[in-house]
């Protein structure tokens, strides 16, 4: 089981690497975004840096979300879903690694520019660390909950616009608790609660998500 | 009254049933709804801070009772659809829906309204409002979701799935809200908690909330019917029921 | 071993077919028969699990595979009409990975062998979106050289695009299968010499 989890981590990881234009398509669609706010208010630094947190997080979940079609697309279309399928292993497994590769292809990069983005936006060092923290607890939520609406839309008439509609309300919790932990950092209450909360839906995500995203595939190639 | 669930839980058994059903829910609707609009707006005293805008709560409350209460009610109709199987189960579900979106609607309009005069604003960033919002997306991505699978039978499954992570969700959505209100001492106003509530006001809400019970039950049964038709327009015995003289 | 009592399919609102039964022991080969549209990929689709049927059962070794569905997995082998390659990966990473997935314990030298018998030695560095549709194909096939271990072969139209050789080779390794108390189960539309005298057939008709 473990053998066939790095298999199919290793496979969704070495096919981006041959595909890096769609995946870094998305991380430069985050930092453009990001770049346009200050055009559209200002560039007044007082309004910036109270903005700055909402700001990245909702270009993060937007990012999160216009990765998410490929993740079971492609292998929809060429029928090794099926074959995941229909392999001996539990699919929840199978699913959470290929929700690792997502991650590790969407989430972490975004994580890793933040900072960068947020020193633009006048934030301190202290919020900067918060943000990227923040971002590398809430991104893995962002896949999974990402992967179920990108299992419930597969095959689907106009999925693109359809899995925004479904998951983005559910991302709300994830937009509050980490741009909240940046907040409370520049507001010198501490951002350990929210972080908590961010790790604790984490651990929810991990448990649930992998069961709903196993059974919205199968029905799915029903 | 002894009903044999399982004798009901055919849509074919079940479509006359409701048929006969939906007369009597709509009545006690109407009746119940105007019982409790007349306690609302002329038996209950003018609350001595609000004034006579607070009688649009007889329409709020309830509605946004019903709203959270009606997704919670889909989501348990889905999950058994999925567990057992069961076409009608998924059905209720799928009917359900609209009415909880309109329940939903119904709450975020009628707060907006009672906004402007508490608040001086049409929209505030309150928390029930704001999870109220967004319990109005859950619903529209539901049946979003279902009206782009062609496959009925798919439908109701993705369907269902898609409620559970909703209902999964709701407090989780409901608890972030919140909470992010009171960080930012967003302006709210506590409904049906403030000391000055005579009982007149809790019966009042308490008859209307009926009055939505009843509705609800009765839009539900309605959309079940045509639902049912729609779905088994193959089969022999809709087809009798449409050849046969109304 | 293969056990399938009035089975019924359909889709959407058209049935597809309705009370098929068959059973298929160790040794045989199920042709099964039928113009487009009539069911037989879904009977396939079925028979794995995949789909649910409408009516009926079907048992392997003995066990409702609903009830014993990773017993069915375990022996079985399922070729889709889809290839189920990736385009970016090679034919020899498209296999590694694959046989990893199925839990088939593949070395390198199987891998090789494989690519060998399915005469893509020296494709095996390309990205299969380099491949024409019969070496995709062929590609897809050179599973059922790794698959020993699997009993059940269920294949959906598996000589599709193959040329002549590829055919025969095809053939002649399902014979060998068969030889060693293996199943199959396929489709087709092209006459083909599938091992005479262990062959049975099934018509799905409308």
């Amino acid at each position: 089981m473990w053998d066939a989890f790095v298999a199919v981590f290793a496979r969704d990881v070495l096919q981006a690497w041959r595909r890096r234009a769609d995946w870094l398509t998305s991380i430069f669609f985050f930092v453009i975004v990001v770049s346009l706010f200050p055009l559209g208010v200002g560039p007044e630094p007082a309004l910036l840096r109270t903005m700055a947190p909402g700001v990245v997080w909702v270009a993060a979940l937007l990012a999160a979300m216009l990765s998410l079609p490929r993740v079971f697309g492609s292998d929809f279309a060429d029928g090794t879903l099926e074959q995941l399928v229909l392999t001996p292993h539990p699919l929840t497994v199978l699913v959470l690694a290929k929700m690792l590769a997502h991650w590790l292809l969407s989430g972490v990069p975004l994580a890793l520019i933040a900072p960068v983005l947020g020193l633009q936006f006048g934030l301190e060092g202290g919020p900067v660390g918060v943000l990227f923290a923040a971002l590398l607890l809430g991104t893995p939520c962002l896949s999974l909950i990402g992967g179920v609406g990108a299992a419930l839309t597969l095959g689907v008439r106009g999925s693109g616009v359809l899995i925004a509609l479904l998951v983005l309300p559910l991302y709300v919790p994830v937009l509050i608790f980490g741009a909240g932990a940046v907040e409370a950092t520049v507001a010198g209450t501490g951002a350990a609660g929210h972080l908590s909360l961010l790790a604790a839906g984490l651990l929810i995500a991990i448990v649930l998500a992998p069961w709903a995203i196993a059974a919205a595939l199968r029905i799915a190639l029903e | 009254m002894a009903l044999n669930w399982f004798k009901y839980s055919s849509p074919q058994t079940f479509y006359p049933l409701a048929g006969r059903l939906i007369p009597v829910f709509a009545v006690l609707a109407a009746v119940l709804g105007a019982v409790g609009l007349y306690i609302g707006f002329f038996v209950a005293p003018t609350d001595f801070q609000q004034g006579e805008a607070y009688r649009i709560i007889f329409i709020h409350v309830p509605a946004a009772w019903m709203s959270m209460f009606i997704y919670l009610v889909m989501a348990a109709w889905a999950a058994l659809g999925l567990i057992l199987n069961t076409r009608l189960s998924s059905m209720m579900a799928t009917a359900l829906a609209p009415t909880g979106a309109v329940m939903t609607f119904l709450a975020l309009w009628t707060g907006s309204l009672w906004g402007k005069p508490m608040w001086g604003t049409w929209w505030a960033w309150d928390a029930r409002m704001t999870s109220e919002l967004i319990l109005l997306f859950l619903y529209i991505g539901f049946m979003a979701l279902q009206a782009s699978i062609d496959d009925p039978r798919r439908a109701d499954k993705a369907g269902a799935i898609l409620a559970l992570v909703g209902a999964v969700n709701v407090p989780i959505i409901y608890f972030s809200v919140k909470w992010w209100n009171t960080l930012h001492q967003g302006a709210s106003i506590s409904v049906g908690r403030s000391p000055s509530m005579a009982s007149t006001m809790l019966l009042g809400m308490l008859v209307m909330a009926l009055a939505y019970w009843m509705y609800s039950i009765a839009a539900t049964l309605m959309r079940v019917r045509s639902i049912i038709l729609e779905r088994e327009r193959n089969a022999q015995w809709v087809r009798d029921l449409a050849g046969a003289p109304a | 071993m293969l056990e399938v009592r009035d089975l019924a399919c359909q889709r959407g609102e058209q049935p597809l077919f309705n009370g098929v039964s068959f059973d298929v022991s160790a040794g045989e080969l199920l042709w099964v028969e039928g113009r487009n549209g009539s069911g037989k990929t879904s009977l396939l689709r079925i028979l794995c699990g995949l789909s649910p049927a409408e009516a009926g059962t079907v048992r392997w070794r003995g066990e409702s595979i609903h009830d014993a569905r990773e017993a069915l997995l375990h022996d079985t082998l399922f070729l889709a009409h889809a290839n189920g390659l990736k385009d970016d990966l090679t034919v020899a990473e498209n296999l590694r990975f694959d046989a990893r997935l199925a839990g088939l314990h593949a070395s390198a030298e199987r891998i090789e062998a494989a690519l060998r018998a399915c005469g893509l030695r020296e494709r095996r560095d390309l990205a299969v979106r380099y491949l024409s549709q019969g070496q995709r194909r062929r590609a897809a096939l050179a599973r059922l050289w790794m698959a020993e271990s699997r009993k059940l072969w269920i294949l959906d139209e598996p000589f599709a695009a193959l040329d002549a050789e590829s055919v025969d080779r095809l053939a002649a390794h399902l014979g060998a299968h068969l030889d060693a108390g293996g199943l199959a189960v396929l489709t087709t539309h092209q006459e083909v010499p599938l091992p005479a005298g262990r062959t049975r057939r099934l018509r799905l008709a409308h």
